[in-house]
């Protein structure tokens, strides 16, 4: 699998998402530079990883969500490849409008680090299928704007056609329909508040992403 | 002479702006018992080059729609002044 990792000034979880796909796929990612107006060729998969691009100045992702290297991620997208943003990757592909919704301030007002179980809704998904029969997973949050909002319309139609990939069982946040992850209707955008690349590793303990990574590369296959 | 654009961003009505309720309970905490609701939003002042206003507030507008504000959760308000 050709992925890629976007590098916006301020992510902090670029190595981990680095990390867990080599480890799991056996292939490093391209490290891709924000202010890039091209990604490599033939590409795969394009990671937009957690942290605080662009110190979060204005929105959290707005400003990451307009800089250079985003034409190409959306044309990547356009073109049915792979996309999945974790975390702050999240808030950037709702502020640049390949996710519907927003992240918006956690109800609780408070930054939020622990580990969240989280049922996967639809594992027929290019993000999942390697869950297999598995219903339940568990992957640590950290974020202040990690509450998914979407009006009413948009929620059912999120529902509706399974789109709502995964769900918390213990809401942490306040988000609408105890949204943790969606994708778009075409099933190749993917964006999760939680972060798979952060429990990918045996050797750190909780596995619940590696199958996240695994999916990937299967789907790539 | 420049133009400056003052652009106010808040969160749309019924959007639970979490914010301005720890602001207002934080008021109520005070003392201040006549406090119902807050809001928090944000002001943005912009210098421009130009004269032309009705120039000016049309192009706010576009960076309000492309950049300012996230129009799925907020809404804006632009004024011009000198």
């Amino acid at each position: 699998m050709r992925s890629a990792v976007i590098v916006f000034p301020g992510s902090n979880c670029d190595r981990d998402c680095a990390t867990s796909l080599e480890r799991v796929t056996g292939q490093a990612p391209t490290m891709v530079w924000h202010a890039e107006t091209e990604l490599p060729d033939r590409l795969d998969l394009v990671v937009l990883p957690g942290g605080f691009a662009y110190g979060d100045y204005l929105r959290s992702g707005a400003m990451a969500a307009r800089s250079p290297v985003m034409a190409a991620v959306k044309q990547h997208a356009e073109d049915g490849r792979l996309v999945t943003g974790i975390c702050n990757g999240f808030q950037i592909l709702t502020e640049c409008g390949l996710l519907p919704g927003a992240l918006m301030r956690n109800v609780t007002m408070r930054y939020i680090c622990k580990d969240t179980p989280l049922a996967i809704e639809n594992a027929d998904t290019a993000f999942t299928r390697a869950y297999g029969d598995i219903e339940e997973t568990v992957m640590p949050v950290g974020n202040g704007d990690g509450r998914y909002f979407a009006d009413d319309d948009t929620l059912a139609a999120l529902e509706d056609s399974g789109r709502v990939v995964f769900r918390y069982l213990d809401n942490p946040n306040g988000s609408s329909n105890d949204i943790a992850g969606i994708m778009n209707a075409r099933g190749n955008v993917l964006g999760i508040m939680p972060h798979p690349d952060r429990c990918a590793d045996p050797a750190i303990g909780r596995t619940g992403g590696w199958a996240f990574f695994r999916s990937l590369a299967e789907a790539t296959a | 002479m420049a133009l400056k654009a003052i652009v106010h961003v808040g969160l749309k009505p019924g959007v639970l702006d979490v914010q301005g309720k720890a602001v207002a309970n934080a008021l109520q905490g005070l003392g201040f018992v006549d406090v119902e609701d807050a809001r928090v939003g944000k002001v943005i002042e912009i210098d421009m080059a130009g004269q032309d206003r009705a120039a000016a507030y049309d192009k706010v507008r576009e960076m309000c729609e492309s950049l300012l504000a996230n129009t799925v959760i907020e809404s804006y308000r632009i004024e011009i002044a000198q």
